[in-house]
């Protein structure tokens, strides 16, 4: 009953892929064409300018364009008519005026009287007695330094000793408590502050060594020294200086002692060591005696006490010796010392050139007039201040400051005809050479129960520095009077330098 | 043309006198024994205290005028001699 049937096929049409079916678009986009387009630009003009100062030698030509004689400016010379007439009536009428002879006008508060500003001392020092040997300034004038060591006592010492500074522009100033105390070995004779660097201090000490100490330096003040080596002083080192050294502003210390030894030291401060760069001796022998000077008793070695620098010729020094003899003295000496060597690292040379008078005791100060070149001063323990001309040998004045001992004098930095001179009554004596009498015209008596003074120094401000054997410093406003230039001192110090003793 | 400096020669040759300085309405030395820099600071100063000296006297009375200025210092007399287009400066040391 089942039979198989084939059945055509039927094919139809699938509706669910059809309405499945994807629908395509097809859609174009593009972006507006950049637009671009090329332009040139320049500036059509050009200016170039320069510009140049004149060279300095036709800036000075200025003058002497004026000057050119040819073109005479139109009137000069009628103006130069009508006036000459009248200046030179006035001229002579001035030249012959004395109206103004002693006339001063008071334009600052004059400092009446002397007075003490400060009484320095340092307690250490003075209760183990020690002196007051020396003092300096530091260039700015504001700090005082004070060397403590002895001149009363021969005998060789190793005890041990300070230097002190006082800033006096400080407002509070302690006098009792000096702003840095430097401890030594040995007593110090000789202390002076560097002329351009406020913090150097030269010293020399009595060992015979040469220190140089720096203050800004809070811990080990100590610069440079000689060490105790063979090229430095056996004696006691009585004065030091610094002088100015072969290269520009190199400073170098010269130290002089009583062994009769000056030696010349640069300072390296890197190594801490002083170097020898020339070394003068002093040897009875080679000195250019004078006649009256042979008289002179003494050994060989002629010790140095004292030394001064010109100011106005860096070569040229002057030492005043224990014998009483002052010696005016080169640096550019070429002559061998005849002496035997100590063992110095250099050749010795002999310095004297010329000797003055001698005295009768050792010259304790010498120092050069700030204002002519010939004068100096020089004081010794016979009690005498001789005021000399370097071209002469007798003094030009002889002037009795004291019945003792005078230990220092120094010139006015202002007043050309004032000098002051300490004593060993611990008086200070201040002389003015325009008196007509040769006597002290101030005597100021300091409280130092006749204790000498030993040393003494201006600053610019004019105030002065007394060092004592009590082992005080002094500071002295001097009155108006000394710290004023009169008219007409210089022409009288240039008439007293000219003056030729019979 | 030598007169000019014959007369200046002559005053310098006074006693005391360290130099003269001619100076012209401007300020501006033209004629000089100095040199240069010391020459240029005292015209400079001395024309201007001179014309303000001139103006000090003409305020006080206008019908007066300056005909001489002298400065004494310490250590110098300085005389102004004024004039309209010029100005003599002499510098004098009266103690020497």
């Amino acid at each position: 009953m089942f039979t198989d049937e084939s059945l055509d096929v039927v094919g139809f049409q699938s509706s669910w892929k059809k309405s499945h079916g994807q629908t395509q678009d097809s859609k174009t986009s593009q972006t507006v064409p950049v637009h671009t387009a090329e332009a040139e630009t320049q500036v059509r003009s050009v200016v170039s300018n320069s510009t140049q100062t004149d060279p300095s030698e036709s800036l000075n030509d200025q003058l002497t364009l004026h000057l050119d004689l040819s073109a005479e400016p139109p009137g000069l010379r009628d103006f130069l008519h009508r006036v000459e007439d009248l200046v030179i009536q006035e001229l002579v009428k001035n030249s012959k005026s004395h109206a103004f002879d002693g006339y001063e006008v008071n334009w600052t508060d004059q400092h009446e009287t002397v007075s003490c500003l400060f009484r320095l001392g340092f307690c250490e020092a003075q209760d183990r007695g020690l002196q007051v040997t020396s003092v300096s300034w530091n260039c700015t004038g504001s700090v005082i330094v004070c060397a403590f060591g002895r001149v009363d006592d021969g005998d060789w010492s190793t005890e041990r000793s300070y230097v002190c500074t006082w800033n006096l522009d400080r407002r509070r100033v302690n006098p009792k408590q000096p702003d840095m105390v430097i401890e030594t070995a040995t007593p110090v004779m000789s202390v002076s502050f560097h002329p351009l660097r406020p913090s150097l201090i030269a010293g020399g000490l009595y060992s015979g060594e040469v220190m140089v100490w720096d203050t800004s330096r809070t811990q080990d003040p100590v610069l440079a020294q000689t060490g105790m080596c063979s090229n430095t002083h056996k004696e006691p080192v009585y004065e030091v200086k610094w002088v100015p050294g072969p290269r520009r502003g190199e400073m170098l210390v010269v130290s002089a002692c009583s062994g009769g030894r000056v030696l010349r030291w640069s300072v390296d401060g890197a190594e801490g060591k002083l170097i020898l760069t020339s070394g003068f001796a002093l040897i009875r022998q080679q000195l250019p005696l004078s006649r009256s000077a042979n008289r002179v008793r003494g050994d060989t070695a002629i010790g140095v006490t004292s030394l001064a620098l010109s100011p106005w010729d860096t070569d040229m020094f002057l030492v005043g010796t224990e014998g009483g003899l002052v010696l005016k003295c080169s640096f550019s000496s070429q002559t061998v010392a005849a002496v035997p060597s100590d063992g110095e690292s250099v050749t010795l040379h002999a310095p004297a050139q010329f000797s003055f008078s001698p005295r009768a005791g050792p010259i304790q100060s010498l120092h050069f007039s700030p204002f002519h070149r010939n004068l100096f001063v020089s004081v010794g323990t016979d009690g005498l201040a001789h005021v000399h001309s370097v071209l002469q040998p007798a003094p030009l004045l002889s002037l009795r400051v004291s019945d003792s001992y005078v230990f220092g004098a120094r010139w006015s930095p202002v007043r050309p005809l004032v000098f002051v001179a300490v004593t060993g009554q611990g008086v200070l004596q201040v002389f003015d050479l325009g008196q007509k009498c040769l006597r002290p015209v101030a005597t100021i008596e300091q409280d130092t129960g006749a204790q000498s003074a030993l040393c003494v120094e201006f600053n610019q401000q004019q105030l002065l520095a007394v060092g004592n054997a009590d082992g005080t410093v002094n500071i002295w406003q001097l009155s108006g009077e000394f710290t004023e230039q009169q008219p007409r001192e210089n022409a009288i110090l240039q008439q007293l330098a000219d003056d030729v003793p019979e | 043309m030598a007169e000019v400096e014959e007369t200046l020669k002559r005053i310098q040759a006074h006693k005391g006198v360290i130099g003269t300085i001619v100076v012209n309405a401007e300020g501006i030395p033209i004629r000089t024994t100095l040199d240069n820099s010391t020459t240029v600071q005292y015209a400079g100063l001395l024309h201007q205290l001179a014309m303000k000296a001139r103006s000090t006297v003409r305020d006080i009375d206008p019908q007066n005028d300056l005909t001489f200025l002298r400065i004494r210092s310490k250590k110098h007399e300085i005389m102004v001699a004024p004039d309209k287009d010029y100005l003599l400066i002499v510098i004098q040391n009266p103690s020497e």
